[in-house]
């Protein structure tokens, strides 16, 4: 039963040792750097759930408690049909529709208030509080209001996505120089076309902030809105059902999928952000 | 013009829009609690004319949306009016979250600040490790929440430690992306300058980096706090609404106590805002020891 121990101690050795020599190595060779910086992550995550199987073989922590990584592996891909029609109803249902109408709302919000110092003076501090609550407790009034089916989810999206979205347009837009927008005036431009021309193109760093921070957020927000009521089928349903029948290796499974969603949603936003905004100091330096 | 007005530019435009958005709760009062009155009235056979319609919406026992007054009324009658040992109380079930808060926000604080001091100094902890803590924010970990209380009741540990476990887990990933950004911000002319200077690297820590990082780390404590509230009240969800923001919000909404919910989620919000000022507090004191111009 040490096996197990000594195993995961000794993996976990080596591939430290390994990684501290790896970020040594000084390459010119870019193909070689970027390999590395590929493999010394990597390396750490494998060595993590090499741990976890290990600690819990090794000590034989009961499944209840913390299962090993592979048998959740081994629920994963035994409960597809279960976790892809979780998948639907949570993800594709409540996140996106959420997402794009909360984002769609702040930001034409946004433009509206912009056109108003005073509107723009007295709702910001205000969006700027509600950013910093405890949204996800609207979920219980959202349920009550359009039932257990996933509109309720979409309306508890759209409303912690509203808000960071509104204040990072404003911001947004707010941040081009006046210097710059004086030089659009002397083209005799309207605010149409300063809009598109000057002031949006220099406010799409702030709004893809918004739009990474929302993709969190709208997952967080469809998940937890599930706890408090649904139709039989939802991730956070099966979460708090399979909680309570303690089969915690589904309970993995289905965190290990909310996982992946989340962050290949994150990514495709990062990647587009990458595409829109190439002249950011941020992304030619080439950094994420 | 000089001098820009603190009340013509600060409160007035704030109090106009709080004034404008109060009416249109007000109204969204009378629209949505408008058919139960009339279908009542209609049971009882009876006419009713628009004034009384509005003064019943105004004053329903479970409104679909409840007035600002009822909201206030009830967080009146729950905190002041409550003895504060009593379960009914609000200041109670307040209490109760926000020990949950603070002691896992000061657990995630002091970890996540050793973490990233680790990460600035091993470049192998930086390259293996970094990615994945930008990587983990990008997981809904709430969803793990009902999880961890339930496997920790299971081991034994029940009560406020489970909560403040998840409120660290929440409050640690931004203190350690905002100190790793801050404990890297002195530039390499400041670096060079501390080098010639013969300074070993305790000194160069304690004398730059640390307080270089101070703006970024209490920048990123604001938001580690108002995290750290958001998951002490989901982690109170699971335990069966026994205490907490967050058992009231479930208790509420399983007994279809509008009011209740409502007073809750302004109890909440202004728990969080008495956190976040808390944490602006002590970021403004701590600069001004630092001779900035707050």
């Amino acid at each position: 039963m040490n096996g197990w121990l000594l195993f995961a101690f000794g993996f976990w050795v080596a591939a430290w040792a390994l990684n501290e020599a790896l970020v040594r190595i000084r390459t010119r060779n870019l193909a070689a750097r970027k390999t590395i910086n590929f493999i010394v992550p990597l390396l750490f995550g494998v060595t993590l759930l090499v741990i976890w199987e290990g600690v819990v073989k090794g000590f034989e922590i009961p499944s209840i408690l913390l299962p090993a990584p592979s048998a959740i592996w081994a629920r994963l891909t035994s409960s597809v049909p279960t976790l892809w029609a979780d998948f639907q109803q949570t993800f594709m249902k409540s996140v996106i529709i959420g997402y794009i109408m909360g984002c769609g709302l702040g930001f034409v919000a946004a433009l509206f208030i912009d056109r108003s110092p005073f509107l723009k003076k007295g709702l910001l501090p205000i969006g700027n509080f509600v950013s910093a609550l405890p949204v996800v407790g609207v979920a219980p009034i959202m349920v009550m209001w359009f039932g257990f089916d996933w509109p309720s989810k979409v309306a508890v999206v759209v409303i912690m996505t509203f808000f960071p979205m509104l204040v990072n347009t404003v911001e947004g837009l707010a941040s081009s120089s006046s210097m710059q927008r004086d030089l659009m005036r002397t083209y005799a431009s309207g605010w149409g076309q300063t809009l598109t021309k000057l002031r949006l193109p220099a406010a799409m760093p702030f709004i893809f902030n918004a739009l990474k921070i929302n993709s969190t957020l709208a997952l967080i927000g469809a998940i937890v809105a599930e706890f408090f009521g649904t139709p039989i089928v939802g991730m956070g349903f099966r979460i708090s059902t399979e909680v309570g029948r303690s089969n915690a290796d589904m309970v993995w499974a289905e965190i290990a999928v909310a996982a992946v969603a989340g962050s290949v949603f994150y990514g495709l936003v990062a990647l587009t952000e990458r595409a829109v905004t190439f002249w950011h100091p941020s992304v030619r330096g080439g950094q994420t | 013009m000089k001098q820009p007005s603190f009340l013509n530019d600060r409160i007035l435009p704030i109090l106009t829009v709080l004034a404008a958005l109060i009416a249109i709760w007000y109204l969204c009062v009378v629209w949505l609690n408008a058919p139960f009155v009339r279908d009542q009235a209609a049971r009882a056979g009876t006419e009713i004319v628009f004034t009384d319609l509005v003064k019943q919406t105004m004053n329903e026992e479970r409104p679909v949306l409840p007035a600002p007054h009822q909201i206030v009324t009830e967080l009146w009658k729950t905190t002041v009016t409550m003895p504060i040992t009593s379960k009914r109380s609000l200041v109670y079930h307040a209490w109760v979250t926000i020990s949950a808060t603070l002691s896992g926000f000061v657990i995630g604080a002091a970890l996540g600040m050793l973490l990233a001091i680790g990460i600035v100094h091993n470049r192998a902890m930086d390259k293996s490790m970094m990615p994945w803590v930008i990587a983990s924010q990008t997981i809904p970990i709430l969803a793990v929440a009902p999880m961890i209380i339930v496997v920790l009741n299971a081991v034994g540990i029940s009560g406020l430690l489970p909560k403040a476990l998840i409120s660290a887990y929440l409050s640690f990933f931004p203190v350690v992306v905002g100190m790793v950004k801050g404990l890297r911000s002195p530039d390499n002319l400041l670096l060079d300058l501390m080098r010639t200077y013969h300074a070993s690297p305790s000194q160069l820590f304690w004398k730059l980096r640390w307080p270089a990082s101070l703006p970024f780390l209490f920048t990123s404590l604001k938001v580690a706090v108002a995290i750290a509230l958001v998951g002490a009240i989901v982690g109170e969800l699971p335990t069966g609404a026994v205490a907490g923001l967050g058992a009231r919000l479930l208790s509420g909404s399983y007994y279809g106590q509008t009011i209740q919910i409502w007073a809750a989620l302004f109890m909440a919000a202004v728990v969080a805002a008495l956190l976040v000022s808390l944490v602006g507090v002590a970021h403004r004191m701590v600069l001004k020891r630092m001779g900035e111009k707050a």
